[in-house]
């Protein structure tokens, strides 16, 4: 689990997190969404210690991550797996060494220990057998799964999703986002996606904040946001004309 | 602030040696052929027009051999040869760096726990202040090789005249400030590089942004400890 108390961010003299505060479950698909520069990826980099805070807490699983010294941050970051929007894997390296990098730098398992959980991983994500294949050869949707992978390789406790979905076919996203959900379930970790894609809030949306202008402005699940009478959040939902029409219907 | 990181205990040395051994085939190996043509090319130059200012019957023959020596011994190797290793190696670690930190490919490294500096950089530096100096030692050899071919080719001296020169009135000592200003100068190469690749912000463009400024600041560097340290051999 992890809860965020009151964090502020401001950049230059423009606060781009408002006392934000929030509990993410643990076993569940918690979701930070809103429009694009409401704050939600500055939110995920201040819990993460990519930004430092201004004021607030980041509490992982009782340890208040920003006042911890370099070594302790260390030490939780190893439990952190992260899938970046861009999927950030290391262009020198193949799928393979990609995936194997976080268990060569943290772990004492034996060269073929590894290879099983690389081969574990990436069959996991449905890349059995791409193994050494280079980043620059694979699709945009192999790529986040790859990503996926190597988050996953060192089993961590914490998931970060930073959008995941962006740039994908909606039925590319459907897998990805079913992929996130199952690994979370499986593995009983406290996963937070970023995302803006309505698909993906009705599918997996367990654990919801919508985030407005920097606010905390609405949470709950995907079964109340529909029903939401809240204004900022309706115009987010139903920013489309399928969404409206859709759900008109019903 | 980043050199602190970066000289900051390994978190784990074999994967640190394998990053070595990497760089030190992409900074140093993959920089044979282009320091092998410079030099024997430089060297030949130097050969010809030693000959060619040298007019006075009074002045003997192997001072081509001489002069070409000193000439690369003190000067080119050291100091042009890293200027051109500056632009060759300098530009790539700051856009290799560069381009991973706008792919978020630092923030990956630090998100997993992993002191992304030290893993990046020191080993980039490591490699280089080991590999440059036999580099270096091979720009000279090259470069005495290419005075010379050329010459005894152009009838310039006689290849024993040529020999006898670049033995005469040999210093060692000369060699070992060669190789000080070598050390420094890897140095600087790979970390001036290294921090402007480490902290580039936005795209593709601050990327070659980043590349230029490695290369200038690296070069003027360069110059700068070049006659420091000249300087002070000369009055030690």
């Amino acid at each position: 689990m992890i809860e965020v108390r009151n964090i502020n961010k401001t950049f230059g003299d423009r606060q781009v997190v408002k006392n934000v505060s929030f509990t993410f479950e643990q076993g569940k698909t918690n979701l930070i969404i809103g429009e694009s520069g409401s704050g939600k990826t500055t939110i995920l980099k201040l819990m993460v210690g990519l930004h430092s805070l201004d004021s607030g807490d980041v509490i992982f699983d009782g340890q208040n991550f920003p006042k911890l010294n370099v070594k302790e941050k260390q030490e939780i970051r190893k439990k952190i797996g992260m899938l970046f929007q861009g999927g950030a894997l290391f262009d020198s390296q193949t799928l393979e060494e990609n995936i194997r990098f976080p268990l060569d730098m943290f772990t004492h398992l034996t060269k073929e220990e590894k290879n099983e959980r690389v081969n574990f991983c990436l069959e996991r994500v449905k890349l059995e057998g791409k193994n050494k294949l280079y980043p620059a050869e694979l699709s945009g949707g192999m790529k986040k799964r790859a990503a996926l992978a190597r988050a996953i390789a060192n089993n961590p406790g914490y998931l970060f999703c930073d959008e995941p979905n962006s740039g994908l076919d909606p039925k590319t996203s459907i897998i990805i986002d079913a992929l996130i959900k199952d690994i979370t379930e499986e593995f009983n970790i406290t996963t937070i996606i970023i995302t803006h894609d309505m698909n993906s809030v009705m599918e997996i949306g367990e654990n919801i904040m919508f985030v407005y202008k920097g606010q905390n402005w609405w949470t709950g699940d995907k079964t109340k946001i529909l029903n939401t009478d809240n204004k900022e959040l309706f115009d987010f939902v139903f920013a489309s004309e399928f969404m409206k029409t859709f759900f008109q219907k019903k | 602030m980043l050199l602190l990181r970066v000289f900051s205990k390994p978190q784990k040395v074999s994967m640190y040696l394998r990053q070595i051994i990497f760089e030190i085939d992409s900074i140093g190996i993959s920089s044979l052929p282009i320091i092998a043509i410079i030099s024997v090319f430089m060297g030949g130059i130097i050969a010809i027009q030693s000959a060619h200012a040298i007019e006075s019957p009074l002045v003997p023959l192997y001072a081509v051999g001489f002069t070409t020596r000193e000439s690369i011994i003190l000067e080119f190797s050291p100091t042009i040869v890293c200027l051109i290793l500056a632009g060759k190696v300098g530009s790539n670690i700051a856009s290799e760096i560069g381009a991973m930190r706008i792919t978020e490919q630092i923030d990956a490294l630090e998100i997993m726990g992993i002191n992304s500096a030290g893993y990046l950089i020191f080993p980039k530096i490591t490699a280089a202040v080991f590999i440059f100096p036999f580099l270096i030692a091979l720009s000279m050899f090259l470069g005495i090789f290419g005075g010379y071919l050329m010459g005894v080719s152009s009838g310039a001296c006689t290849s024993y005249q040529y020999i006898y020169g670049i033995q005469a009135f040999f210093e060692p000592g000369k060699l070992y400030y060669s190789f000080t200003k070598v050390i420094v100068f890897a140095f600087i190469i790979t970390s001036v590089s290294a921090y402007f690749g480490y902290n580039t912000s936005g795209g593709a463009l601050e990327v070659g942004k980043s590349s230029t400024s490695a290369v200038v600041y690296s070069s003027v560097l360069i110059l700068l400890f070049s006659l420091i340290l000249t300087y002070l051999f000369i009055n030690r």
